[in-house]
């Protein structure tokens, strides 16, 4: 029997070097990451994501927030949420970790050309689409208005706020952020992402959506941007599953017939609008 | 098609072990037939059957006669052969700030598979699909030798023919066996399905089979055939089982099922792991370690916030649903050759031929 498909660098992560260990929240924080052998980084597109291994303690399976594009360090935005996640955070500049990936699909921005943009994000999904942003504005004339709406729980929970600023700067792109709960010093919105999509800034017969966030949150979300005109057809999110192998071997991120791995984990919303509903699967 | 007598089984044996293969095949212990690793075709469980099996049922009898492969289908599969229990993956070790990953060296020994049931055979050919990038999993596949057996008795449980996978051997062999011993000629007829398997064969004191030899057979196999009580009706199922993930019959199941995941463990072709680390006390080497989960298990979906599938409803949802109609979709083969032994297995006697025609016509 051939065992030619068999590849013998499956589970191996390959170490990479801390270059910078940046704090963003209070639970969470960007890796930016150099290959410890000094090889090339293998290219990625914009929603991939990558397993990402702390010594002796577990591999988790982290999108990508860097700059597809850009030559620098491979970038990751963690949310510290269990023993992996928490090393990770106590990482410092020469640390190690072992990384394995690319995996997976990716945002559709070249079928995207031509069209209005709407990027949807909730919490730290916004790091996922952080590099379908940079690919739009990398190549902004590729593109119709480009919007990004973007909710937080509070104002101390807005990720990437300085570059949300400056994005909110540029006069070809709508950035409106809300939150779920107001602090003193707030004026902005608050209340739902869903909200925003509700305010329009986008032309929806020719617009492409783009979300990331809680599952609940990407439900309404569709719903009111299918409201507006939007086809589900158009429409793109990124699921979150348990993953421990990355690529369909493990079993344990099964969605339907999907595996969220390397079918997802963007899935256009036709695919598995009908798994979406069912409690529990 | 040959025909070896009964000494034939002997040297078959040698000439395996000749060959460098270690010899895995089924014996008779803790009164169940086992597979284990074998000296000689004397360790066989000659004269015992197991066919006595039926929902949570399972026991082993004496025939009454001096037959080799008399039983059906154990408690095991074949899986735990060419996908471990327990695997290593990697090993790492802290050098200062980095760190040194390896992946681990692949044991992959030479084994001869004794007696695979034809159900067993589509179970390992399943898994060929499943595992087919997994170095580990292909350097075992390729370094086994499989002598399968067709069955002309069915068990209690059985229902491959309605799975299109036995009850003869119908490829994904090196040898083919059949036992003949009931008309007071104790033989074994023998098919090669390889090359590998043709040249062994060549070397035992094999005779051309004669007609009446192959009427045994296709008697036996008509046998096997006739003896199933049980089947799973395919037209419209795995639609029906896509259409109805709402179903209140799921939980009718649910509240039965205890989530004990015996029949994920006994299935021969249920593939999930988890993946383990483990660190060395005083924190310099590590290691990744792959062992059998379950979707039964409620850490299996477990994701930040909690686990998805909490109830036993959905997770044996998930089970029936991934088994018999997305695996299709995933792999291109059904999860499911019939083998029984998921009804065997299970304390409480859920049947996945009863639950799939109930899911059918819900």
């Amino acid at each position: 029997m051939s065992t030619a498909a068999a590849d013998p660098g499956l589970w191996l992560p390959r170490p990479y070097r801390v270059s910078r260990c940046k704090r963003e929240l209070s639970d969470t924080f960007t890796l930016e990451l150099l290959p410890a052998d000094g090889e090339a980084m293998p290219a990625f597109r914009p929603g991939q994501f990558n397993m990402l291994y702390a010594f002796g303690l577990g591999e988790v399976p982290i999108s990508i927030s860097g700059d597809p594009d850009a030559i620098g360090p491979l970038v990751h935005t963690i949310r510290a949420v269990g023993p992996v996640t928490e090393a990770m955070r106590a990482l410092q500049p020469a640390d190690e970790i072992g990384v394995r990936g690319p995996f997976g699909s990716h945002w559709p921005v070249a079928d995207a050309e031509g069209m209005d943009l709407v990027i949807v994000a909730g919490g730290v999904g916004l790091a996922p689409l952080r590099p379908a942003i940079y690919h739009a504005l990398r190549h902004r004339r590729r593109y119709g208005r480009v919007c990004v709406f973007y909710g937080a729980r509070t104002p101390d929970d807005i990720l990437f706020k300085t570059e949300l600023k400056r994005w909110r700067g540029e006069f070809d792109m709508l950035v409106e952020v809300t939150v779920d709960r107001a602090t003193r010093d707030w004026a902005g919105k608050v209340g739902v992402v869903t909200r925003l999509v509700e305010g329009g800034g986008y032309d929806p017969l020719h617009t492409v959506a783009l979300m990331c966030g809680p599952e609940v949150m990407m439900r309404y979300t569709s719903r009111a941007l299918e409201a507006r005109g939007v086809a589900r057809e158009r429409m793109y999110l990124s699921l979150e599953r348990n993953m421990k192998c990355a690529v369909g071997l493990c079993g344990h991120c099964q969605f339907g017939p999907h595996f969220v791995c390397k079918d997802g984990p963007v899935f256009r919303l036709d695919a598995i609008e009908s798994l979406l509903a069912v409690d529990e699967l | 098609m040959k025909r070896l007598h009964l000494e034939g089984l002997d040297a078959l044996f040698g000439a395996l072990r000749g060959a460098g293969y270690t010899l895995i095949g089924p014996r008779l212990r803790d009164r169940a037939i086992v597979l284990d690793e074998l000296e000689s075709a004397a360790e066989l469980p000659i004269g015992w059957t197991d066919r006595e099996q039926d929902g949570g049922h399972y026991r082993v009898a004496a025939r009454g006669d001096d037959a080799r492969f008399g039983y059906v289908t154990g408690p095991q599969g074949w899986k735990r052969w060419l996908f471990p229990p327990q695997e290593v993956l990697l090993r790492a070790r802290r050098l200062g700030q980095g760190m040194r990953i390896e992946a681990a060296t692949v044991e992959a020994p030479r084994r001869a598979f004794i007696g695979v049931r034809a159900c067993d055979l589509a179970a390992i050919a399943v898994q060929d699909r499943v595992f087919v990038h997994d170095p580990g999993y292909q350097a075992r596949r390729a370094a086994c030798f499989i002598v399968a057996v067709n069955c002309t008795e069915a068990g209690g449980t059985c229902f491959c023919v309605s799975q299109g996978s036995g009850p003869r051997a119908g490829a994904g062999f090196d040898l083919a066996l059949t036992e003949l011993c009931g008309d007071g000629q104790h033989r074994f007829l023998v098919e090669a399905g390889s090359q590998v398997g043709a040249t062994l064969l060549d070397t035992l004191d094999a005779v051309e089979a004669t007609a009446a030899d192959h009427e045994a057979l296709e008697a036996g196999l008509a046998r096997a055939r006739g003896q199933m009580g049980r089947r799973i009706e395919h037209e419209g199922l795995a639609a029906a089982l896509r259409e109805h993930l709402d179903h209140p019959y799921w939980q009718k199941v649910g509240e039965r099922c205890l989530g004990c995941a015996n029949c994920t463990l006994v299935c021969p072709t249920c593939f999930c792991a988890e993946v383990e680390d483990r660190m060395s006390l005083d924190g310099s080497e590590a290691e990744r370690v792959r062992h059998w989960d379950s979707c039964f298990n409620l850490e299996h979906s477990y994701v930040v916030g909690g686990t998805v599938r909490t109830s036993t409803a959905a997770r044996y949802r998930q089970w029936l649903t991934h088994k018999l109609a997305h695996w299709e979709t995933q792999f291109g083969v059904s999860g499911c050759t019939g083998c029984g032994r998921c009804i065997t297995a299970c304390p409480v006697g859920i049947d996945i031929t009863a639950e799939a025609a109930a899911l059918r016509q819900a």
